[in-house]
């Protein structure tokens, strides 16, 4: 079902089940123990061997010698793999570095042997057994200094593809120059990692040359793909299967050692081998949110109103990476005749970096909402109606382009009367609770939404059954259910006539979990397969299909009525189609919209800052199930928080790693971080998004938040911090001084 | 981790006799840190002597009103105590400031005394470490070192002591008692009890090979209003950036220990005498020759900033 007209009146419009909060149907095999996630598919795979990831003791340069005597002679050990043994592998096409490496070595924790033995502990005790010499090179790992010589790059990270490196509308430095109150600050923002609950993992199995994998992942096509061409065989000879993940945030979008290093060890042992990897290998292993340093300039009229916007990014990735798009909302968030916008991209020895939750708008929205706020401050404005001021209902770089739905000053307005806003003193640094210095701060949201391409099959078994297949992915973000409810309401059929199989290979390929595409994607096509299984019901029938209604089980047309199992009586109906998005997101500008409200107390002797409360008003299209969505935008404001306050991989720029790579090290939200969070959805739906007209929540949910934090914080202290994560001792020696 | 073997024994004097007489041995108490460090090889011991079900785990009254803690009583327990509550309330924080509810209710009060540090490169087997790996140099020293020491440290080694109790037991001058495989026993200060870095930062403590804790005493409650504050980026489970453990008396004179700034608790009893005159005059000369990194010198300043939040409660409390 091709998507190239704004959807007209359809059955989900009816909004029988979608639309309602639902429980999360696999939610009872989630909480008894029940649901195997990548690595406890022990009843599918019996006598799998254990596999223990070795990562490289440095960060750049080469192995010198590899002595694998001790650890091939320690008990239980069934093989070692290195890259001498894999042989020739292919390259990834997602992947920017080799997941295993040697004799070259890319970056520290790279991949370099996978031991392989009868238990956990044999494998691992082995695995510190092999003796590993290095050469090492110098590497770079200081962003700032590399950024000094860095190309400007495109947003693929190419220089002349993709979009242009420099982006400009008007007179950007004319402007500015003119304008009476302006702003030209620096915002930094850290290396970030998913941490996601469930390390990566993966069982892999041979049956002859054909390669069975259990893992974790949010791409099953991605994964399946990726892993062919890496051990040069056809996809067809592999199969995928991820039905439960615990979580992913962008770090299980793409293949990884683990499901390489497995397949290698049970090609090597011919036995099924399992690998989860430990979690103090996964951040220098994996991939990272990369680290920014960001230049705003801003300059407006007294009057507020935007007259020359600039907004300039530089991060750093390996040799043929790409860049953090940090600059991508800064082009379409506000009005303003004259803007600028650059990207940078030095080459670093560092893990290489790559997506994580709200890629480029997260980092990007943490430093242009704190400049919007200091903005207003210059103006003497309210940042509320600083930017009411400067709404725009079109791309602001092609006027003729407007947003399919844009309820930005709404959510403000909401978010602001919900907040109790008007209570907040303008002037910092003047509200006490106590020892606490109180502080309310606020930030838009912002984030595109896409129509992926999404395919599935539906079938109508003779017993009733609906058995929904498609390879889309449930991270932990409700992916069964909102299938189910589309099903449902689409077949007129209760929810438990419905059977959702998820996440395999053998499955319709999927949009899969990922910028915040999953949820609309991968419902519209269901919504498709369904449209295909109508006719078909309504032609097995008799019916005429164009005024056929599905609905308590019974199919219904004119003052004619079957029930749908009938249709099935003769034998099982299936229909496969997929949504295939058109040129609607060029015609118009599709993007999801958002506030973010936050109340802190910074503690005026130490600096210490706590969250109070928060509140998000979200803009969203048709919101598919409230509870789940809800979940989507609660973790994701205390992701925001965890950036904004805590969140910071930090390099060792001598040695070239992420020091603090384990979870006591690198700190995120603990529950008593979080007290009070409020989400309110505007009711709404987009009939240019696609047939649920329905858009993505779980990364609006994290632009801004960041922001909104500092901001608050800046209202407590009268501190302006703009390098993240703000922790005390970055306005300490600004606090009010002590009695 | 590798191979161990795993023992129960019948008496304290067995466990000494047994670590002392088998090479690679070391005692399990309630194995959260311990274990920890197995996984990851940095300890490896051939041996494991378990002294649960010895009988350490009572809280009892001493003959001259103090308190002698069992060195098997659970972190969870001894907080808990209405004792302690009442009478060493610094005590009682800091056990509640540290850890998790889980780990509390498995690490014990001898154990807490013997955590290791946190510093990242010290759990990093890649990198070298004095204290991992004695002469093997300090990956900290001019790396990474927010969280680390800025007084007391060496050359050697710039990693601080993890504990939130044994701030506190510093604060309220325990006694570490102990008894060696020959069934000597020592009561030995908590002053004494850890070490600074110097150039074997792998020796920590004061204990000698086979050495075993017994018991944490506390001499007769001194009065007071007791603090503990623990300065840290989240609100829990999370170590120390810097901790304050103080008992302050009515008249405004007490005592102070610091935790997150050194090898070992820190407190300077001279520095005390100052405290009527306010944070600014006791940190000055209880962080006196303190040598911080770029990363960690907001210490000094966040030291004084949070003795002076105990020292301001301490005087609303008279009120």
């Amino acid at each position: 079902m091709k998507f190239d007209t704004p959807a007209g009146h359809n059955p989900i419009d009816r909004m029988a089940v979608v639309g309602h909060p639902h429980d999360r149907i696999e939610g009872p095999l989630k909480t008894t123990g029940a649901a195997a996630y990548a690595a406890e598919h022990h009843h599918e795979v019996e006598n799998s061997a254990y596999g223990y990831i070795i990562g490289s003791a440095i960060a750049k340069g080469h192995i010198a010698s590899l002595d694998l005597s001790a650890a091939r002679s320690a008990p239980g050990v069934l093989a070692i793999v290195t890259a001498q043994e894999a042989g020739k592998l292919g390259k990834s096409k997602h992947n920017t570095v080799k997941l295993l490496g040697g004799p070259q070595i890319d970056h520290y924790h790279q991949a370099i042997a996978v031991v392989v033995a009868e238990t956990f502990e044999q494998a691992r005790a082995a695995a510190n057994l092999v003796l590993v010499e290095y050469t090492c090179e110098t590497g770079s790992y200081d962003l700032a200094e590399a950024l000094k010589s860095a190309p400007y790059v495109d947003s693929d990270g190419k220089q002349g593809k993709g979009a242009p490196s420099v982006c400009r509308f008007g007179d950007f430095e004319a402007a500015f120059d003119a304008a009476p109150v302006k702003l030209d600050a620096i915002y930094t923002t850290p290396d970030q990692s998913h941490m996601m609950m469930e390390p990566f993992a993966t069982i892999a199995l041979w049956r002859g040359d054909e390669l069975m994998v259990w893992t974790a992942t949010q791409m099953i096509d991605w994964g399946r793909t990726d892993l062919a061409k890496t051990l040069n065989i056809p996809q067809q000879k592999v199969r995928l299967i991820s039905p439960y993940v615990g979580g992913g945030f962008g770090g299980k979008l793409f293949l990884r050692a683990d499901a390489v290093m497995a397949a290698l060890g049970a090609r090597a042992v011919k036995r099924p081998v399992k690998i989860a990897m430990p979690r103090p290998l996964i951040p220098n292993n994996s991939t990272h949110r990369p680290a920014t340093i960001q230049r705003i300039r801003i300059g407006a009229n007294r009057d507020g109103a935007i007259t020359a916007m600039a907004h300039e990014s530089g991060s750093g990735d390996q040799p043929d990476g790409e860049p953090e798009l940090a600059v991508n909302q800064s082009k379409l968030l506000y009005a303003g005749a004259n803007r600028l916008t650059s990207m940078r991209l030095a080459v670093l020895d560092l893990p290489e970096g790559n997506a994580m939750r709200a890629p480029g708008e997260a980092p990007g929205m943490m430093a242009l909402e704190i400049a919007i706020d200091e903005m207003a401050e210059k103006l003497g404005m309210d940042p509320i109606l600083f930017r009411v001021k400067n709404d725009t209902p079109v791309d602001p770089h092609e006027p003729q382009r407007r947003f399919s739905q844009r309820n930005l000053v709404r959510c403000l307005e909401e978010g602001a009367e919900r907040f109790d806003w008007r209570k907040r003193n303008p002037q910092p640094g003047q509200t006490r609770d106590g020892r606490w210095l109180i502080g309310l701060g606020m930030a838009a949201a912002f984030r595109n939404s896409m129509l992926i391409s999404s395919g599935a099959r539906v079938r109508l078994k003779p017993d009733g059954l609906i058995i929904v297949e498609t390879d889309m992915t449930d991270i932990g973000t409700g992916s069964y259910t909102i299938i189910a409810q589309t099903a449902v309401e689409m077949m007129g059929v209760p929810l438990t006539q419905v059977q959702v199989k998820l996440a395999d290979s053998n499955f319709p390929v999927s949009s899969g979990s990922g910028g915040q595409f999953g949820a609309a994607s991968s419902t519209s096509g269901v919504y498709a397969a369904c449209v295909k299984l109508r006719e078909s019901v309504a032609q097995r029938l008799g019916f005429n299909v164009y005024d056929t209604t599905f609905a308590d089980g019974m199919v219904t047309s004119g003052n004619r009525s079957a029930a749908l199992i009938d249709a099935a009586r003769a034998g099982e109906l299936s229909e496969e189609d997929a949504i295939e998005p058109g040129d609607l997101e060029e015609t118009y500008q599709i993007s999801t919209f958002g506030s973010h409200f936050v109340e802190v107390g910074v503690d005026a002797y130490t600096g210490v800052v706590r969250v109070r409360r928060m509140l998000a008003v979200c803009d969203a299209g048709r919101i598919l199930n409230p509870k789940s969505a809800r979940s989507q935008v609660i973790g994701a404001m205390t992701m925001g928080v965890g950036g904004a306050l805590m969140e910071d991989l930090v390099v060792d720029k001598r040695r070239g790693f992420f020091v603090n790579h384990d979870l006591a090290g690198y700190e995120v939200p603990v529950h008593l971080d979080i007290p009070h969070q409020e989400v309110v959805f505007l009711d709404g739906a987009d009939d240019k998004a696609n047939p649920m007209k329905a858009k993505g929540i779980g990364e609006l949910g994290i632009c801004g938040v960041g922001a909104a934090v500092a901001n608050a914080v800046y209202n407590a202290t009268g501190v302006r911090v703009r390098d993240y994560p703000i922790t005390l001792d970055k306005h300490l020696d600004g606090l009010p001084a002590l009695i | 981790m590798r191979e161990f073997a795993y023992e129960r024994v019948a008496s304290l004097q067995d466990a000494a006799a047994k670590a002392a007489s088998t090479p690679g041995a070391k005692f399990i108490a309630g194995g959260t840190n311990l274990v920890d460090l197995m996984k990851l090889e940095i300890e490896t011991p051939t041996h494991l002597i378990d002294l649960n079900r010895l009988g350490l785990d009572k809280i009892e009254e001493t003959d001259d009103g103090g308190l002698r803690i069992g060195a098997m009583v659970s972190n969870t327990d001894l907080a808990a105590d209405l004792r302690v509550r009442k009478d060493y309330g610094a005590l009682s924080r800091a056990l509640l400031a540290g850890a998790s509810g889980q780990l509390r209710n498995k690490a014990s009060t001898g154990g807490n005394l013997l955590q290791r540090t946190r510093c990242p490169y010290f759990y990093d087997t890649n990198q070298p470490c004095n204290k991992r790996v004695p002469k093997s140099g300090c990956a900290a020293i001019g790396g990474y070192s927010r969280q680390l020491a800025i007084i007391g440290s060496s050359d050697s080694c710039i990693a601080t002591h993890p504990s939130d109790m044994a701030v506190a037991l510093r604060v309220l001058d325990a006694v570490v008692e102990t008894v060696n495989s020959q069934g000597r026993t020592r009561a030995i200060p908590i002053a004494d009890f850890h070490r600074l870095p110097g150039d074997t930062p792998d020796n920590e403590t004061a204990l000698e090979p086979g050495e075993l804790i017994t018991a944490v005493t506390l001499p007769r409650p001194i009065g007071g209003v007791h603090h503990y504050e623990k300065v840290r980026d989240r609100a829990s489970y999370a170590f120390a950036v810097v901790s304050v453990a103080a008992v302050i008396q009515r008249d405004g004179t007490g005592r102070v220990a610091l935790g997150g700034v050194a090898h070992k608790p820190w407190r300077i009893e001279s520095a005390e005498a100052l405290l009527p005159n306010g944070a600014s005059a006791v940190v000055a000369q209880l962080l006196a020759g303190a040598k911080p990194a770029r990363d960690n010198a907001f210490k000094l300043l966040l030291v004084e900033r949070t003795l002076a939040a105990v020292i301001a409660q301490a005087r609303a409390h008279e009120v």
